[in-house]
């Protein structure tokens, strides 16, 4: 399936490159209102960042953050569509226009943001990638874990990392790739690998489905940054910032202390900050093309930062992720906008 | 035909008007191929312009640049020296050699199995051919996915791991992370013995050619397979001994997480292997059976009548005339079994979709070069075995025909 799911990417890469007209990388905002729509590629297999719930309603941070750009645009979070694609596809189909917003927990680096055409707009998750062990091995750090046999999933930053890791402690181990997280964590889980390693968060709930989740202890190493982020297809600056504004309004939102609950009541606020920001002393939205009240819509339908981390991620959810790096910057964390002024 | 009508043309009586070049067939010909060439050339520069334009205006870096840049991932099994340090040009050779390996191994596995399923089909023992049939039936009958993810997944993961491993003296060992067995260490002096096996291998080449062209001549028989073995069992470990015994054997030992030292057969690797020669081998099978048949039943009652034995029959009769029918299709056998080697995609096998037109397709960024480059060099794979095989086809074809 997956070998398909590449040729189909490739193919789709190929045929634009050969075939397109040249408005395809243009006004993405209009093309959005006029199908009605924002159409969010997304893992649809990460619980915590986009999975459908046990409603089958989809859920997670990646999915709400396209709702808050749905929100913006149409007054409406439903007005979001989610299309799992499998990693190997995600530029692609980001590239080809299959896709408005590459919402898939994707880590921000350097050659995919220099080399493929994409821009990230932002970091909407502070993670980094850890290792997954069988408690019987009695591993209680990463450097014992010379020679070991370790699963993973291809093409990944994690795959890059965990090469780097081992080649500067003077490691050595034996790499089991496979296309998909599901499968490795399948193989995982059947021993044929003694670790199992992807960002900590995924470990957190890739655990949560093993067969006896509690035999299974996360390691205290992280070896590396992973700032996942929304992208978006570069060259259509406004709609690169439409994306990455709505980012920065769920952070300001939190900074300003407006949650959906208070929203309506904070509209009549003194406070010129709070006043620029929903709209109600000057016009923020018209720059990007939206109104006045964009950033109202984002806040009344979906929330701040802080509600969509607890309602997806936090202590109180199955993955149970504290704040942590994630915490606003007032609070020690990294979590910081630019003023909307 | 074509030749023969150009030549009529151009000779038409002298004094009448001299013919337009497009009247003669043979040249329009060459105009109308010379034509469709430029149409393809030129889509194909269009294409591939059209392409690297916009991509450039979609920001997407492209050429073949990245081949020499550092790939940064490590690959689980190679048959070259690689690390996470190599180039995507290494990372595309050990994909390149991974896939060539399973379908060497799996090319000589089923042939074996599939000669020997054909000739059992037709055995006069009803258990034995009811079984072949049987096993070929199911088989074939399975898709090659399923079989693949059966051996992975029902029966080389779920084996002991390397702790609890199946043994046997300690020598080899057959666990979750696969097959281990022990690795020769020629020591020095070990180039004597290898250098005599090779003199003896083609002495006895020579020695079969020789009696063959003798019997030709002469009609009288020398039994050079019996001499051809008899030299080869005793002059290379007559060497072997002379010199000393300098090889030795690294036996896998359990170390840490997993066994070092020996030879590791990944059980991706088993799996692949097993399925793909397995699933060939029913259709080879059935293309040998066919063949078998084909041959007139005249042809055995001759060979019965010249009072040759059945199994100097089937070796001098039956089988020389079958290969005829059986060498096409086991053409497109084998050129079938190389392409269904990237079915290891599903496993982790890191063949050269797996290696290349997967991680390094992703960690790259670049589609369309990695996978023409992939599509081009499946091509040049089954162009060379299709190259080979037509050789052969040719030399076991019927003369004359």
């Amino acid at each position: 399936m997956q070998a398909k799911q590449t040729v189909r990417a490739a193919v789709a890469s190929a045929v634009v490159g050969i075939l397109a007209a040249g408005n395809l990388f243009a006004a993405t905002l209009d093309a959005v209102k006029e199908k009605g729509y924002v159409n969010a590629g997304v893992s649809g297999k990460v619980i915590g960042f986009s999975a459908p719930d046990a409603k089958g309603v989809w859920a997670g941070m990646d999915v709400d953050f396209a709702r808050a750009v749905a929100a913006a645009i149409f007054d409406d979070p439903e007005k979001a569509r989610f299309t799992p694609v499998a990693f190997k596809e995600a530029f692609t189909a980001l590239q080809s226009g299959e896709i408005d917003i590459l919402a898939r927990n994707t880590t921000w680096t350097y050659s995919r943001d220099t080399k493929l055409g994409l821009e990230f707009v932002g970091t909407l998750f502070y993670d980094g990638q850890g290792f997954l062990v069988h408690n019987k091995l009695g591993v209680k750090s990463a450097l014992e874990l010379d020679g070991a046999s370790i699963c993973t999933q291809s093409g990944t930053t994690t795959e890059l990392n965990l090469s780097d890791y081992f080649a500067s402690k003077g490691m050595t181990f034996k790499p089991v790739v496979y296309e998909s997280a599901d499968e490795a964590t399948v193989i995982y889980d059947s021993g044929r690998c003694d670790v199992y390693t992807t960002d900590a968060s995924a470990l957190a709930a890739r655990r949560a489905i093993l067969a006896n989740p509690k035999d299974h202890t996360i390691l205290p190493e992280i070896i590396s940054k992973e700032p996942l982020g929304p992208a978006v297809r570069q060259g259509d600056q406004q709609w690169s910032d439409i994306v990455r504004w709505t980012l920065f309004a769920l952070i300001t939102a939190e900074e300003l202390g407006i949650t959906s609950a208070n929203v309506d009541e904070m509209r009549n606020s003194a406070n010129p900050s709070v006043q620029r920001f929903l709209g109600t002393s000057e016009d923020m939205g018209q720059f990007m093309g939206l109104t006045a009240d964009w950033a109202y819509r984002i806040v009344k339908h979906v929330g701040n930062y802080a509600e969509m981390y607890n309602r997806n991620v936090g202590p109180d959810t199955a993955i149970g992720l504290a704040r942590g790096v994630n915490a606003l910057w007032t609070d020690g964390g990294l979590m910081y906008a630019p003023p909307v002024r | 035909m074509q030749s023969g009508r150009g030549k009529e043309a151009r000779g038409a009586p002298a004094g009448t008007e001299r013919g337009s070049l497009f009247n003669d067939a043979r040249v329009r010909a060459v105009i109308a191929q010379v034509v469709v060439l430029l149409l393809l050339v030129g889509a194909a520069a269009y294409f591939s312009y059209n392409a690297y334009q916009n991509l450039s205006r979609a920001g997407i870096t492209t050429g073949f640049g990245f081949l020499s840049q550092p790939a940064g991932f490590d690959v689980s099994q190679s048959l070259i020296a690689y690390s996470s340090k190599s180039t995507y040009a290494d990372a595309l050779l050990v994909g390149i050699l991974n896939t060539l390996l399973v379908s060497v191994l799996g090319i000589i596995a089923a042939t074996i199995l599939g000669f020997f399923l054909g000739v059992v089909r037709l055995s006069p023992n009803w258990l034995v051919s009811r079984m072949a049939a049987a096993y070929t039936e199911i088989i074939r009958n399975i898709p090659l996915l399923l079989q693949i993810l059966f051996w992975y997944l029902a029966i080389l993961t779920p084996l002991p791991g390397p702790r609890q491993a199946l043994q046997l003296n300690g020598l080899l060992f057959l666990c979750n992370r696969g097959l281990l067995l022990p690795r020769p260490l020629p020591a020095e002096g070990f180039t004597a013995t290898a250098l005599t096996l090779l003199l003896v291998v083609l002495l006895c080449l020579a020695l079969i050619f020789w009696s063959r062209r003798h019997q030709q001549r002469t009609g009288q028989r020398f039994p050079a397979y019996w001499v051809s073995l008899g030299l080869l069992l005793v002059l290379p470990p007559a060497v072997f001994l002379l010199t000393g015994s300098p090889l030795s054997w690294e036996v896998p030992r359990l170390s840490g997480f997993n066994f070092a030292g020996g030879i590791t057969v990944l059980p991706e690797l088993l799996a692949l292997w097993l399925a793909l020669s397995l699933y060939t081998a029913t259709f080879i099978g059935e293309y040998v059976r066919s063949g078998i048949m084909a041959v007139d039943k005249g042809q055995l009652e001759a060979a019965h009548a010249l009072g040759h034995r059945p199994w100097m029959t089937y070796r001098l009769v039956v089988i020389p005339q079958a290969m005829r029918v059986v060498t096409p299709p086991l053409i497109s056998q084998y050129l079938t079994l190389v392409k269904n080697s990237s079915l290891a995609v599903v496993i982790g096998y890191p063949d050269l979709v797996h290696v290349f037109a997967g991680t390094a397709l992703n960690q790259s960024g670049q589609a369309v070069e990695i996978i023409a480059i992939t599509m081009a060099v499946y091509l040049l794979i089954s162009l060379l075995i299709s190259l080979v095989m037509n050789w052969y086809n040719k030399k076991v074809a019927l003369r004359g025909l």
